[in-house]
């Protein structure tokens, strides 16, 4: 029998602490759909979305009902469309984005992801043609998300993506720029991107992955913070054996969850994605947790070691509580959407310089991050080489989400609503790397590539 | 299938009785009750089986969250595995 300790614990969790599942995501395969004719490829991409996901929101709510425990997104990954749609008799897959928009809003998800291309060694005909199409995309839809691999341990950094990647993200913003560059929140550009993520904006379903799968994400900086409140002084061991012991209890959760919702929707169980995803509400933050540990602002010497202890300690707590752990798995640093974060940059304590060594020992890396709108593309595609690198060399994902806020400079605030949240003007190097980026080409794969 | 049904709020007369009128109309079966109360608060915890149930346990919590409001009290009934999942390996 359960005692009462436990029952009124995770309801404090729940309750006071923002104990949530983050997101369950059913990624779908859409090779099926590949026709050359444009009209008939979409038709057949929003019939299978809207086939395989029609109970996704409504099954999500009953177990969100029935367990007490909020979902806070339900979401759909598809197949890289510039695959899928590889074979069409067209220039512009804009008329794609839009029937997975629709196909979105039929099914009641907020966000959809994959359309994206996987360019790391080399762009295919298509890959170039979805990249160029990404602005209207961004702009003709509400829902879709973009994402774009430029590197990869294996294959080194196509520096000529990491260009074109730059413009497109300028291109991005101005399309978008009523909308307060809306479309930049919804595109990211992936070193070593991984095929099972449940998290926006850079799922997508890979490859090697099923017709149908459900995958998880967790999420509970909240819950860690208050553990962490109770051992103010204590040693790192006995941090860290906090942050495990937390991180068990939070990725049970979704492992529970998703075993169900896989259960009711008949489709099988793909990962838990192990993360700490902060959002803007006070009390859940990230930041406030490096802030728990002894550091008087985020961004501060010692923010790059508490981090690195977090993230590891996060993965040791988790990995047991779930039967398969993917995804991204670790703790998120979006500077928009973690309240903490907002106000250590708005201080001037977080700077672009720190976020980027923090991103060497964290999950992702430079996320959501506004950056002044007058910034050049080539020193936007020269922060994504560096995030690139990062990723390359230590064999882990990295991925750049910046927005060049049009009209705006630093002190300014850009304001994109929900769970993105605010994000506060950073500033960037103001001197140049345009003859960097001009020469293009590809960064050859590291030596940690040669492991055969 | 069981749930944990808890309940939270000022003390008064006939809490006990209103909540398990309320799960009896609904078929549900009380199997354990531990309660205390705490400078005022009455806190009880209550385990049900929940398979016979004439609703969707979905509906169910929703009635019983309403059904508290109405008292003033907060009722929340939850699937046991939830807590088993958290708290036992």
């Amino acid at each position: 029998m359960l005692n009462q300790k436990d029952i009124l614990e995770t309801q404090a969790m729940i309750e006071k602490q923002h104990l949530d599942i983050r997101t369950i995501t059913m990624g779908i395969s859409l090779l099926d759909c590949c026709d050359p004719d444009l009209k008939t490829c979409c038709d057949k991409i929003y019939r299978k979305i809207t086939r395989c996901a029609k109970d996704l929101v409504k099954v999500g709510n009953d177990i969100e009902a029935e367990f007490g425990i909020p979902i806070v997104n339900k979401r759909i990954s598809v197949t890289p469309i510039a695959l899928v749609a590889g074979s069409c008799e067209t220039d512009s897959y804009v008329e794609i984005a839009k029937t997975l928009d629709a196909a979105a809003k039929t099914c009641g998800v907020n966000f959809i992801g994959g359309f994206s291309a996987l360019v790391q060694k080399g762009a295919t005909t298509g890959d170039w043609k979805l990249i160029r199409s990404i602005p209207a995309a961004m702009a003709a839809t509400e829902r879709v998300c973009a994402s774009v691999n430029v590197g990869s341990t294996k294959a080194g950094i196509n520096m000529d993506a990491v260009a074109e990647m730059g413009r497109i993200i300028k291109q991005t913003a101005e399309a978008t720029k009523d909308d307060g560059c809306m479309g930049c929140a919804k595109l990211v550009v992936f070193a070593n991107a991984v095929e099972d993520n449940p998290f926006m904006a850079g799922a997508f379903h890979g490859v090697g992955e099923p017709e149908c799968v459900l995958n998880v994400g967790v999420s509970g900086p909240g819950v860690v913070h208050h553990a962490l409140q109770k051992v103010k002084g204590q040693p790192f061991d006995v941090v860290a054996e906090t942050i495990k012991k937390t991180a068990f209890q939070v990725t049970r959760m979704g492992q529970l969850v998703g075993v169900e919702a896989s259960r009711r929707l008949g489709v099988p169980f793909g990962i838990v994605d192990l993360s700490l995803a902060p959002t803007p509400a006070v009390g859940d933050s990230v930041a406030r947790i490096l802030e728990e540990i002894g550091l008087e602002v985020c961004g501060t010497h010692g923010t790059t070691a508490a981090l690195a202890m977090l993230n590891d300690a996060v993965k040791k707590g988790g990995v047991m509580a779930s039967n398969h752990v993917g995804g991204l798995s670790g703790a998120f640093i979006p500077v928009s959407e973690d309240e903490g974060m907002i106000a250590a940059a708005e201080r001037g304590t977080l700077v672009i310089d720190k976020l980027e060594a923090m991103t060497c020992v964290c999950s992702v890396g430079l996320d959501m991050i506004a950056v002044p709108g007058n910034t050049s593309a080539a020193t936007i595609s020269a922060i994504i080489a560096d995030e690139a690198a990062i990723g390359m060399v230590n064999t882990k994902t990295t991925a750049v989400r910046i927005i060049p806020a049009l009209g705006k400079d630093v002190g300014d605030r850009v304001e994109l609503g929900g769970l993105l949240g605010s994000a506060p003007v950073m500033s960037v190097h103001s001197e140049g790397s345009e003859a960097f980026v001009a020469r293009g080409g590809r960064i050859p794969a590291p030596l940690q590539s040669l492991k055969n | 299938m069981k749930a944990i049904v808890t309940v939270v709020g000022k003390d008064r007369v006939g809490i006990i009785a209103s909540v398990c009128t309320k799960l009896a109309a609904y078929n549900v079966n009380v199997l354990d009750i531990s309660q205390t109360v705490m400078q005022g608060y009455f806190t009880m915890m209550m385990a049900v089986e929940i398979s016979q149930c004439n609703i969707p346990v979905a509906e169910l919590a929703k009635q019983m969250e309403k059904a508290g409001q109405e008292m003033g009290l907060s009722i929340h009934v939850q699937r046991e595995d939830i807590f088993q999942a958290m708290h036992r390996v």
